[in-house]
């Protein structure tokens, strides 16, 4: 019976099967770990007294309450938040004690949980993967499964690398046409979440496919998989192919020589059978997509970026009336008001959404021989200090201080906004991480998410701004 | 984790839907390293308007959580769950959990239950009305009963509801399956060394 990608690497995973009583125990191959969602889980051990059973499918980075600040003149990254900074000591402890990897604030393999795994070769078509974040989906685009858990669930993997699994549905989001010259991979994202809604993928995994998808480099990928779960999906994944398997060739955790060739074979047997089915089938065409933007406050609420915001009266539904009445109200717009022209005060470039290499080379580029208003800070916040250090041997970094932005050390930063990074009440930021809720990058302030392109186009204007007049 | 006993409790309504977890805990309040003080910062944001269902007086002692569809979507983090713990509620209904979050509460003994749209809009009603509104959850049946009269049935999967009951702990049925796991290793080669970094 013809099996889809998802149905394959689940059952090459099953260590004991689903009955009518409990759910299947699936292996893990890899668990990322980082400050915010472990110390609980290290404290279930101790009190336990159990050992981290596979130290070496485990690995920990700091990302999330790390600060962004540049290095002194002594080279380290200041951590003044003394909480942020006892939260550090103790994966610090956590790590040495149970022999677990870790890459060290400032280090040159630190970064984005969901940055550094892909970049060390570490995410692999075919392996399980999980982490305690929710944008762990960002694997799936190496035809990984790959999906966020809880800080209980970390504890389950550290102690028995396996995890209790319910079997998801499966859902095949096909994306025909070819992107038109300033839409992006974020913008096909932001376009299905829209028309999906934000519950979704609930309870499915999503496999992206067609001919767009097939398009895209693996960082466009990682885009694309990194937000399903704001579509509620635990899980999003892309079949492996020769874009995938040249981008992992040479990196550092990737077998070599005949064991490369092995892999390549194996992995070729991995996307979906012709013929296999899929629970939900969900279409879009690339060439009717223009570049995207949320007005409200869940990525659900996007629209292109020359549309107007809706209007609760138009809608039925006492409960999604109320909900958009509420978004528009934090956000401070008004129904039927134009996004383009809006001022706003921040721009971000960064997170595990947009923060990779290629992500700064399309920003630079088009901020090149611009300037950043006067009216507008941006920060530029690279995934990871290799993705930094590559950024500046291509000298990248001199162009985004040319223009007038930050240029800062790799980390979550403004997309969570608990390392010191943040918005101030009332302003309005184009962002292009992931989440737009209420207070996401700092209490009060209102979040507009969109791709690199209209954030640079958007902070040289100094409001939002269609990035295909640039172009 | 002790075992879920039946349980009565009144009933707080927070009409809204798509929860996110962001709401439910802010990411600033996430540094913690343990479980500690995260009830005081439940809704924290929200919470700043004095006219919010949960600063009112009727809300204190409140044990069951009427929310709007989709509830808990966004982040991962199981701080979600025990703030809402911490503040004292032993159960959520809505018409639809987020995954991650429904995982979270079931591992905590905070009890997800979905109803149908109209049980949700009768019990908001309810609530609004009466803040006195009870409910008794009884997890062995899977029902709630409405002000002592009205029953409602929720489902839940079997293995939750089973560890919920007895107070079984998954990570001990985890670890029950050592050889399983041992076999699987024996038979599949591994994938990728994090120490040999």
């Amino acid at each position: 019976m013809p099996k889809t990608l998802f149905e394959k690497v689940w059952n090459a995973h099953i260590v004991q099967a689903a009955d009518e009583e409990s759910p299947a125990t699936l292996y893990i191959d890899l668990h990322l770990v980082h400050e915010v969602t472990s110390p609980q889980a290290f404290t279930t051990l101790r009190e336990r007294g159990l050992q981290v059973r596979r130290p070496d499918r485990t690995l920990a980075t700091m990302d999330h309450s790390t600060p962004t600040t540049p290095r002194g003149a002594d080279g380290i990254i200041p951590v003044t938040d003394p909480i942020a900074q006892k939260q550090l000591t103790q994966l610090v402890t956590n790590c040495a004690e149970f022999g677990i990897p870790l890459f060290q604030l400032g280090t040159i393999n630190q970064g984005i949980v969901h940055v550094i795994g892909p970049e060390q070769g570490l995410t692999q078509p075919g392996m399980t993967v999980v982490c305690g974040d929710s944008h762990t989906s960002t694997h799936g685009a190496f035809g990984a499964l790959a999906f966020g858990i809880g800080t209980s669930e970390v504890g389950h993997v550290l102690a028995t690398q396996c995890l209790l699994q319910q079997k998801p549905k499966t859902c095949e989001i096909r994306v025909e046409g070819t992107l038109h010259p300033g839409v992006t991979a974020k913008d096909i994202i932001l376009a299905i979440i829209a028309k999906i809604g934000v519950g979704g993928g609930t309870g499915y995994v999503l496999e992206y496919t067609g001919a767009a998808i097939r398009a895209l480099s693996m960082e466009e990928r990682m885009t694309v998989c990194n937000m399903s779960i704001e579509a509620g999906a635990r899980a999003g994944m892309i079949a492996p192919d020769d874009t995938t398997f040249e981008w992992l060739k040479g990196r550092p955790h990737v077998p070599q020589g005949a064991v490369w060739d092995a892999a390549v074979a194996q992995w070729r047997t991995l996307p979906s059978d012709p013929g296999a089915t899929y629970d939900l089938v969900v279409e879009l065409n690339a060439d009717d997509l223009a570049p995207m933007i949320t007005y409200g406050t869940n990525p659900g609420m996007g629209i292109p970026v020359t549309g107007s915001t809706p209007a609760p009266a138009d809608y039925s539904d006492l409960s999604q009336r109320s909900a958009l009445d509420k978004a528009l109200h934090y956000m401070g717009l008004e129904p039927n008001q134009p996004l383009l022209g809006h001022p706003i005060d921040v721009v971000f470039l960064g997170s595990c959404t947009n923060s990779r290499i290629t992500d700064l080379r399309a920003a630079a580029q088009l901020i090149a021989g611009h300037k950043v208003a006067a009216s507008v800070r941006m920060m530029v916040v690279p995934g990871s200090q290799r993705v930094k250090a590559q950024a500046e041997a291509e000298g990248l970094h001199e162009i985004f201080r040319a223009a007038g932005a930050e240029w800062r050390e790799a980390g979550c930063s403004l997309c969570i906004a608990m390392n010191g990074d943040q918005l101030a009440p009332g302003q309005y930021a184009v962002s292009t991480s992931n989440r737009n809720f209420e207070g996401r990058q700092g209490k009060g302030g209102r979040t507009f998410l969109a791709s690199p392109l209209t954030a640079v186009a958007s902070a040289i204007s100094g409001q939002v701004a269609d990035v295909r007049e640039m172009l | 984790m002790e075992p879920t006993q039946t349980f009565r409790a009144r009933c707080v309504a927070l009409p809204i839907e798509n929860i996110d977890t962001d709401q439910i805990i802010p990411a600033r309040y996430l540094k913690v390293t343990d479980k500690n003080g995260l009830g005081e910062a439940l809704f924290t944001d929200w919470r700043s308007d004095p006219a919010f269902v949960l600063n009112r007086p009727e809300a204190q002692g409140a044990g069951v959580l009427v929310a709007g569809h989709n509830f808990g979507c966004g982040s991962s983090r199981e701080h979600a769950p025990w703030a809402l713990q911490g503040f004292g509620f032993k159960a959520v209904i809505s018409t639809y959990f987020a995954d991650i979050f429904k995982n979270n509460a079931l591992k905590n003994g905070l009890l997800p239950i979905v109803v149908d749209p109209e049980t949700l809009l009768q019990l908001t009603s309810l609530c609004e009305e009466d803040p006195t509104t009870t409910i008794t959850v009884d997890l062995a049946n899977q029902q709630i009963v409405i002000n002592d009269s009205q029953t409602v049935g929720f489902p839940i999967d079997a293995f939750s509801k089973h560890c919920l009951l007895h107070g079984v702990d998954q990570l001990g049925y985890l670890q029950d399956q050592e050889a399983a796991i041992s076999a699987y290793e024996g038979a599949n080669p591994q994938r990728v060394n994090t120490s040999s970094l």
